[in-house]
């Protein structure tokens, strides 16, 4: 049963082959018996999931189910889950429950979906290679043959590996530069950055707030497509989230792409990409010919000033969200603190790890006496152009086509002596963060036995083209579907 | 030397919504610590804000108020410093796009003159929480109630010259936001807190001075030593040839001495960005219309009708209309008294006096409107005579009496005002005086008569065990002495 | 552009994070070289470009003003690292 998408999962619950609480029981046995290995989860919440799943089967009895009823998944470890430790992979909450819900965790809970606990992350989301979490590093389930572990990327790196390790058949994600996408490409998964807006941020730990969002990780664009139907929708809770319809997102995964105008960015097909990626991607790309897609380069001019822009956004956004952790309300504290400088000093010195200690003083920098017009209001200027380089681009094409990262999995700790190496992973992702439009992460192809993900990016609020891309696109190829040895 | 002072505020008022700026949490005074702070407004992680309609409908009326212009799209901006009081660990507030722009407004100086005050601009923000200093085994409680409580900071340009502008326009303020309904003025509760700032320069100068910055001044007496204090010591370092340094100061009226808060601006570097959880608030037309219709009677408004209504000289009909409360004590004043004036005359004189001695606010007299009235009532029919309504306040104030006829009653206050009865009394009186009398027919100066005429009231007076009506006594004789 | 040790000390006293000797000499480099990657930003033309604050040209939604929450002090001083009749407690708060 755990080599099955969420879709089937479901069909067989109605039909009655299985039950929630056996198939619940299945994947905790997994995570029970590998999750060792991966450690993509940082709780495992067994008796409250098996309690869920019983009530789920009992509803389905009833005749009161939907397609989510019963079926397991997991929640990245940044949203608030009412009563279940949420510690954004940091030892600032690692003993934090709260006694609230975020909108998304509420959503499954209505839709009557089974969590099985809560996945690992790079600690607050900073990070693309899940090494910055306070409960270790997680490993992925590719490339273990070859000796050495491999990053899952980040910083939802947590939910990828836990998919591509058939621990769990569907994980909700976060993404803020590139978070969802990456480790979906470098874990062989499919993953989806809705539109900015689309999916509610509340109860969801903010890293930066005019960048995150939550979205979707699962095998295939099917479930990808049945997650969002869940978690999309406006919130009054959330004053960025967007009142405007939801379609249902699977109604249009069978439409033919005949027609489909797919434009390639020149510039994400640079230096930085490695030739065998680049064969990767532009095979992919030669699929959708074959399903009739038409292609041409485009250009997003001012996409090389997107990593810059963002390192100024994101921290200067994420100094003060974090501010909020200082010892006094919830979370970490200090022991013994003198003073009240040193309750926060100290609070905050032990708390956070060191990506999160540099991105806060980063941006603490940047918002300061002096600095503000240089860095802050010019990034907030280029983040302008950036955003207009996609309308533009999208005046020409439907949807845009590009790797996701320049380079598949790479091993445990290669880049964890310098931060900026580790930012130019996300070189490819994050414009469309600054842009706030949506993209996925599909998978195509291998290099090295590492997965290749292909990155389509959409205009704002055409996740069901998006995911009627990759869907077709999965009906023809069969990258989604390798496993792990 | 000589020393031109010049006066700029900071005035923070708190909205009366019902809820937070930001959260669904009541605002009510007096509850139980933190049991009105919600996961929002302890700054729970991933909570998120969002805006009160209500209170930027307030801000709305306050601008209308103060004939200023709205802004038609205001952002709100974070605030970042680390407080206990805090919890987000940076307050949400409005920096360059404000809801008010500028505007003004006119304050009535002693002197009868009236003076321009513009408002720089006036913004939305929220408040902090509490902290409570009692003795917790060393530590300080932290008291989120108050936490997300709307304000509007109103700041003033640099227009006021003097302790007693400074006082009449932070009255004005005062009874302005109070009659708006937007604030409920209690000052004792913070509900309007002061921020002053002063600075001096040689008289005539075009070049301001440094200026210091006091804070939290919640009442208009403590304003107004805080200001003397203030011009004092920067006159005295100033004239000694030192300098003064830009700095925040905290008053302590109780001992009438200020001291420097300097430690706590040192270092402070806010880094105000835009708040990413919030959008630009887009204010149009009919929202302003709708706020329009809401604004009551507003003092200057109030003012001109009651010099209208009541007769009231411009002084009395502005020290009336300021502040609703008192304007409403005194028109239930008015309509069981009978004479608008003399009603006026009792609300500004001897009732005022004795919330002043007792430092009392209007809602907090121990007497209404209606039972001033009746007193006022019995004034006017010549029921009592102006010494003896003394004793009736006094009565009804201190509770002991609690309607003016009673009090009259019981303590044998009224006035003779039966004809026959004073008329036999003068006919006595002059009786016993006859130099005096033919003094007085004698005298061919009108003025110089009426005088003399006071030489016979002590007697009268006298004769009547003080119960006589002054003015038929001076009738009657007049008419007898006249001949 | 490089970043001075006081600079790192003052960015640090106003994020409230204790920093030692040794994290000083180590933000430099690494604080550095995040700040030489900003630094392209100063090539872009900027010129007659408004800044974006947000990814949607929304406008804010307004809530009506009505009392929506209850009281939970129990829930969340629960979680809390210090508490006492109701208050949270930090160190003394000297004004």
């Amino acid at each position: 049963m755990h080599n099955k998408s969420v879709a089937e999962l479901s069909r067989e619950l109605e039909s009655g082959k299985i039950s929630s609480v056996e198939l619940t029981r299945e994947f905790l046995d997994r995570i029970k018996a590998e999750d060792k290995l991966y450690n993509s989860f940082i709780t495992v919440t067994e008796d409250q999931a098996l309690a869920d799943a019983k009530t789920a089967d009992e509803q389905r009895a009833a005749g009161k189910a939907s397609v989510w009823t019963g079926v397991p998944f997991a929640h990245k470890d940044i949203f608030c889950t009412n009563g279940v430790a949420t510690t954004a992979g940091s030892k600032m909450l690692a003993n934090f429950v709260p006694p609230y819900d975020a909108t998304v965790t509420a959503n499954f809970r209505a839709a009557g979906a089974v969590c099985l606990g809560k996945t690992n992350m790079d600690e607050f989301a900073m990070g693309s290679s899940n090494e910055s979490s306070f409960f270790g590093s997680v490993t992925n389930p590719w490339g273990l043959s070859s000796g050495d572990k491999r990053v899952p990327g980040g910083s939802s790196g947590g939910s990828a590996a836990a998919i591509a390790a058939r621990l769990v058949p569907a994980a909700t994600a976060t993404d803020t530069g590139g978070s969802i996408r990456q480790p979906a490409a470098l874990c062989g998964i499919t993953g989806l950055k809705p539109t900015y807006g689309r999916v509610s941020r509340y109860g969801m730990i903010a890293f930066a707030s005019s960048l995150d969002q939550g979205g979707t990780m699962a095998r295939t664009a099917e479930d990808n497509a049945l997650m969002l139907n869940v978690m999309a929708g406006f919130d009054p809770k959330d004053s960025t989230s967007v009142d405007r319809a939801v379609p249902d997102y699977t109604a249009t995964l069978n439409e033919p792409l005949k027609g489909l105008r797919v434009g390639l960015p020149k510039e994400y097909f640079s230096d930085q990409l490695s030739p065998a990626m680049e064969q990767q991607v532009r095979n992919a790309v030669k699929e959708y010919e074959k399903l009739g897609a038409t292609v041409k380069e485009v250009s997003l001019p001012h996409a090389k000033l997107a990593i810059a822009a963002y390192y100024v956004i994101a921290p200067a956004e994420a100094s003060a969200n974090l501010s909020r952790f200082d010892g006094v309300r919830y979370g970490y504290r200090c022991e013994n603190p003198q003073d009240l400088n040193d309750l926060y000093t100290r609070t905050r010195a032990e708390g956070f790890g060191d990506e999160v200690k540099r991105r806060i003083l980063v941006g603490t920098y940047a918002l300061s006496a002096g600095y503000f017009d240089a860095y802050y209001l010019k990034a907030q200027k280029v983040r302008r152009l950036i955003q207009q380089d996609f309308i533009n681009a999208f005046k020409e094409v439907d949807v845009l086509m590009s790797p996701v990262s320049p380079s598949p999995a790479f091993v445990q700790g290669a880049n964890t002596n310098d931060p900026v190496t580790m930012y130019l992973e996300d070189i490819f992702t994050i414009a469309v963060n600054l842009a706030g439009v949506p993209a996925m992460s599909v998978p195509a192809g291998f290099v090295d036995g590492l997965p290749v993900g292909l990155q389509i990016i959409g205009n704002y609020f055409e996740e069901a083209r998006l995911l009627n891309a990759a869907h077709q696109f999965q009906q023809v190829t069969d990258w989604h579907q390798k496993l792990p040895q | 030397m000589q020393w031109d002072i010049v006066i700029g505020l900071e005035i923070h008022v708190q909205l009366a919504t019902k809820t937070k700026i930001f959260s669904g949490s009541s605002t009510a005074f007096g509850a139980e610590p933190n049991t009105q702070a919600s996961a929002v407004d302890l700054a729970m992680p991933g909570t998120l804000p969002v805006p009160n309609e209500q209170a930027f409908r307030y801000a709305v009326m306050f601008g209308l108020a103060v004939n200023a212009e709205i802004g038609r799209r205001s952002v709100f901006d974070r605030k970042n410093y680390f407080y206990p009081d805090l919890p987000k660990g940076y307050q949400t507030t409005q920096l360059d796009h404000p809801i008010v722009g500028p505007g003004y407004v006119d304050i009535d100086l002693a002197d009868g003159s009236t003076k321009r005050v513009r408002i720089h601009h006036a913004h939305l923000e929220e408040d902090a929480g509490k902290s409570l200093h009692e003795d917790f085994h060393g530590m300080t409680g932290i008291d989120l109630n108050r936490a997300g409580t709307p304000l509007i900071e109103v700041v003033t340009e640099p227009d006021m010259n003097s302790a007693e502008e400074a006082v009449a326009f932070a009255k004005k303020l005062h009874g302005l936001v109070s009659s708006l309904g937007i604030c409920d003025g209690d000052m004792s509760q913070g509900s309007l807190r002061f921020d002053v700032n002063i600075s001096l320069k040689p008289k005539g100068s075009n070049e301001l001075g440094t200026r210091t910055e006091t804070k939290n001044l919640n009442s208009f007496r403590f304003m107004e030593q805080a200001i003397a204090h203030e011009v004092e010591r920067q006159m005295d370092i100033l004239e000694d040839g030192g300098r003064i340094i830009q700095e925040t100061r905290l008053y302590n009226g109780e001992r009438g001495e200020s001291r420097s808060m300097r430690s706590k601006e040192e270092a402070n570097d806010y880094r105000y960005f835009p708040c990413p959880d919030l959008l630009p608030v887009v204010i149009d037309d009919d929202f302003i219309e709708g706020a329009r219709k809401l604004l009551p009677e507003l003092p200057d408004e109030r003012k001109a009708r009651f010099k209208e209504q009541y007769g009231l000289n411009d002084y009395d009909a502005r020290l009336l209309s300021d502040d609703a409360r008192m304007a409403a004590f005194f028109e239930e004043t008015a309509s069981h008294g009978k004479d608008a004036k003399l009603a006026a005359n009792w609300v500004l004189g001897e009732f005022s006096a004795r919330l002043n001695a007792e430092d009392k606010t209007v809602v907090q007299a121990p007497i209404t409107g209606a039972q001033l009235g009746q007193l006022v009532a019995r004034i006017a029919d010549n029921t009592v005579s102006s010494s003896g309504a003394k004793k009736v306040f006094e009565a009804l104030w201190s509770g002991s009496g609690d309607n003016a006829d009673a009090v009259i009653e019981a303590q044998g206050l009224k006035q003779v005002s039966d004809t026959g009865a004073l008329e036999a009394m003068v006919d006595e009186v002059l009786a016993g005086m006859p130099d005096q009398v033919a003094q007085y027919q004698e005298e061919g100066d009108p003025k110089k008569q009426k005088k003399m005429l006071g030489g016979f009231m002590g007697p009268l007076m006298k004769a009547s065990k003080g119960q006589g009506n002054p003015k038929l006594f001076n009738e009657i004789l007049v008419r007898k002495l006249g001949g | 552009m490089s970043i001075s040790r006081e600079d790192i000390e003052k960015v640090a006293v106003l994020a409230r994070i204790r920093v030692d000797e040794a994290q000083i000499s180590a933000l430099e480099s690494d604080l550095g070289n995040i700040l030489n990657l900003v630094d392209e930003l100063s090539a872009a033309d900027t010129a007659n470009i408004e800044p974006l604050s947000h990814p949607l040209d929304a406008v804010q939604r307004l809530r009506t003003d009505e009392v929506t929450e209850t009281n939970q002090r129990e829930a969340f001083q629960a979680i809390a690292p210090a508490t006492e009749d109701g208050l949270y407690l930090v160190p003394r708060v000297i004004e």
